[in-house]
C-alpha cells in the first residue's frame, strides 16, 4: 500500500492498471480522456495487457465492449456527458445482455449550450438503463469504487454493468492524497474473470441478441429486475470484502453528525465534501444539521433512507440534475421513499451546481438556514442562480 | 411449445442450442392464410420456389400442402400461381382448429 498525490482521473486509470481488463473501448471526450489517456500509455509500455479497441464515437465504443462482454471478456470504458448520450442505445444493451462492463463515468452537463464542468445529468438521464450507479465524493473513493463496482457486476447472482460516477474536473482533475492499493492485493480481491456464456466457447455454439417478441421479452425482463434486486445484498458483502481490505467504509448511504441532526442535507458526489465542512463549522454553533452522503443510486436504498430519515424536522434534497417539467430526480426518489415513514420531514428541493457552477460553503449554509427557519416551498429553488 | 416462466429460461434472451429455430412457430404470425386446391395445381413448383419460408411441402416431386407452422401469410404464393390453385383467406375463418 502507498500514498500518492493524484487526480481523480489518475486515480481511475491506476485501478484499471490494477485490474488489467481483457478489452478496454474508447472515445474521447472532456473531462474522462485524462483516464484514457493515462490507461494507453499503460498499454504503449507494456504493464498491462489490455487490448484497446479505438473507435470512431461512443456508440461504437460502447458497441465494441459489449461484442468483447459477449466474447467472454473482462471489459471496461469511460466516458462522460455527450459521450454517454450517445452511447445511450447501447447503454440498455449491455445491461440487458447482462454483461458485466465497468464503466467510469466523469460527470459533466450536457449540451446545449456546450459545457464541459459538472453537473449529474448525464448519468441521471441513464438513471432506468438496468446498470447500476455508484457516486463518488473523492478521489480516494472513485478509485476504490472500481474494484467494488468490478466485483459486484461479476458476481453470478448480479452479472450487471455498473457506472462508477465521479464530479468532472472537481475530483477528476483535482490533485488529492490516494492511497493505492498493491498490485497483488487487487488481484486476489477481483479474481479470475469467469464469463457466463462466452461466445467464444466454439464447443458449445450459442446466439447472442435474437428476436424477443410479446412472447419471451417481459419474461427476461423480469430476469433483469430480479438480478438488480440482488444488488444490495451483494454490495454489502463485496464493500465489506474491500473494506478488510482499505479499512475505509462504502455504505450505500452515509450519515455525518445523522445521529441527532434535527436538519438534514441529502447530496451525491463531492458536494457531500463541503455539506460536511459546513456541518462541521455549524455544530460548533449548537446547529442540529447533518448530512446524508446516497453513494448507491441505482439500485436505490429508498427503505434504508426512509429509516433514516423518518422523524427528522426538515430535509433538503440537493439535486445537481434536472427533470425538466418534473422534480428532480434525488428529490423525486427521496420523496417517494418517505412515502413509507412514519414521521415524514418536511421536504425542500435545491436544484446546485449545474453545468459546474460553484457551490461554496456560504450556499449551504444558505440551505441549513432555509430548513431551520422554516423557508420551505412546494417548489425547488436554484441554489447559485441569478434570479 | 408452451411458455415457460422467467425462471426457467436462459438469461438476456440468449440461445444456448444450435439449430433450433425450427421449435419457434412463425405461423401466428399469419392474418390470412394461402388455402391450396388439388384439383387445380399443375406441379410447377413456382410457390415453393418463391415462398420466403420454405413453407410450400413437396413430397416426390409432388406439392402434397402447406406447412401453416411457418406459413406467414405473405401471399407469395397464391400471387404467382399461374393456375389460381392457392387462395388467400382470412385466418378468423379457421378460429378453433385448421
Amino acid at each position: 500500500m502507498k500514498r500518492v498525490a493524484i487526480t481523480g482521473n489518475a486515480a481511475v486509470a491506476e485501478a484499471m492498471k490494477q485490474i488489467n481488463p481483457d478489452v478496454v473501448a474508447a472515445y474521447p471526450i472532456t473531462p474522462q480522456t485524462e483516464i484514457m489517456m493515462t490507461f494507453a500509455q499503460f498499454v504503449a509500455d507494456g504493464l498491462v495487457d489490455t487490448e484497446v479497441v479505438t473507435v470512431e464515437s461512443e456508440h461504437s465504443a460502447m458497441s465494441a465492449c459489449v461484442g468483447a462482454a459477449a466474447a467472454g471478456c473482462r471489459v471496461m470504458t469511460a466516458t462522460s456527458a455527450n459521450g454517454l448520450a450517445l452511447m445511450h442505445e447501447i447503454v440498455y444493451i449491455a445491461s440487458s445482455l447482462r454483461l458485466p462492463i465497468v464503466m467510469c463515468v466523469v460527470n459533466r452537463a450536457l449540451s446545449a449550450p456546450i459545457n464541459i464542468h459538472c453537473d449529474h445529468a448525464d448519468t441521471m438521464a441513464e438513471r432506468d438503463s438496468g446498470w447500476v450507479q455508484i457516486y463518488s465524493e473523492t478521489a480516494q473513493e472513485v478509485y476504490d469504487h472500481m474494484f467494488l463496482a468490478l466485483k459486484l457486476a461479476e458476481h453470478m447472482d448480479v452479472r450487471l454493468p455498473v457506472m462508477v460516477c465521479q464530479d468532472g474536473f472537481i475530483t477528476s482533475h483535482g490533485v488529492e492524497v490516494v492511497e493505492l492499493l498493491d498490485d497483488e492485493q487487487v488481484k486476489n480481491f477481483i479474481g479470475e474473470y469467469k464469463p457466463w456464456y462466452p461466445l467464444l466457447d466454439t464447443d458449445h455454439p450459442i446466439t447472442y441478441g435474437p428476436l424477443d417478441l410479446f412472447d419471451y421479452y417481459f419474461e427476461h425482463k423480469r430476469q433483469q429486475f430480479e438480478a438488480m434486486k440482488n444488488v444490495p445484498r451483494v454490495y454489502d458483502e463485496v464493500a465489506n470484502e474491500l473494506s478488510k481490505l482499505t479499512g475505509r467504509k462504502y455504505p450505500k448511504i452515509e450519515g455525518f453528525y445523522l445521529d441527532d441532526a434535527e436538519y438534514v442535507i441529502v447530496v451525491m458526489s463531492s458536494t457531500a465534501g463541503t455539506a460536511k465542512h459546513v456541518v462541521k463549522e455549524m455544530r460548533k454553533e449548537g446547529k442540529k444539521v447533518g448530512v446524508l452522503k446516497i453513494r448507491l443510486f441505482r439500485p436505490f436504498p429508498g427503505e434504508e433512507i426512509a429509516r433514516v430519515l423518518d422523524g427528522r424536522k426538515a430535509v433538503a434534497v440537493l439535486d445537481r440534475a434536472y427533470s425538466t417539467g418534473a422534480e428532480a430526480p434525488l428529490f423525486c426518489e427521496i420523496k417517494s421513499a418517505l412515502y413509507e415513514a412514519q414521521s415524514r420531514p418536511r421536504l425542500a428541493s435545491y436544484i446546485y451546481g449545474l453545468g459546474g457552477r460553484d457551490t461554496t460553503p456560504t450556499l449551504i449554509r444558505s440551505v441549513f438556514e432555509d430548513l431551520i427557519s422554516g423557508r420551505i416551498s412546494r417548489e425547488e429553488k436554484y441554489l447559485g442562480v441569478r434570479e | 411449445m408452451s411458455l415457460k416462466g422467467w425462471r426457467d429460461i436462459p438469461p438476456a434472451g440468449l440461445i444456448l442450442e444450435a439449430g433450433n429455430a425450427a421449435l419457434y412457430k412463425t405461423g401466428t404470425w399469419r392474418s390470412v392464410r394461402p388455402v391450396w386446391d388439388e384439383s387445380k395445381c399443375i406441379h410447377c413448383h413456382l410457390c415453393w420456389l418463391h415462398c420466403p419460408d420454405g413453407s410450400i411441402l413437396v413430397e416426390n416431386e409432388k406439392m402434397v400442402g402447406i406447412n401453416y407452422d411457418y406459413c406467414k401469410g405473405c401471399g407469395i404464393c397464391a400471387s404467382i400461381c399461374p393456375k389460381k390453385a392457392i387462395e388467400m383467406k382470412p385466418e378468423s375463418l379457421f378460429e378453433g382448429g385448421e
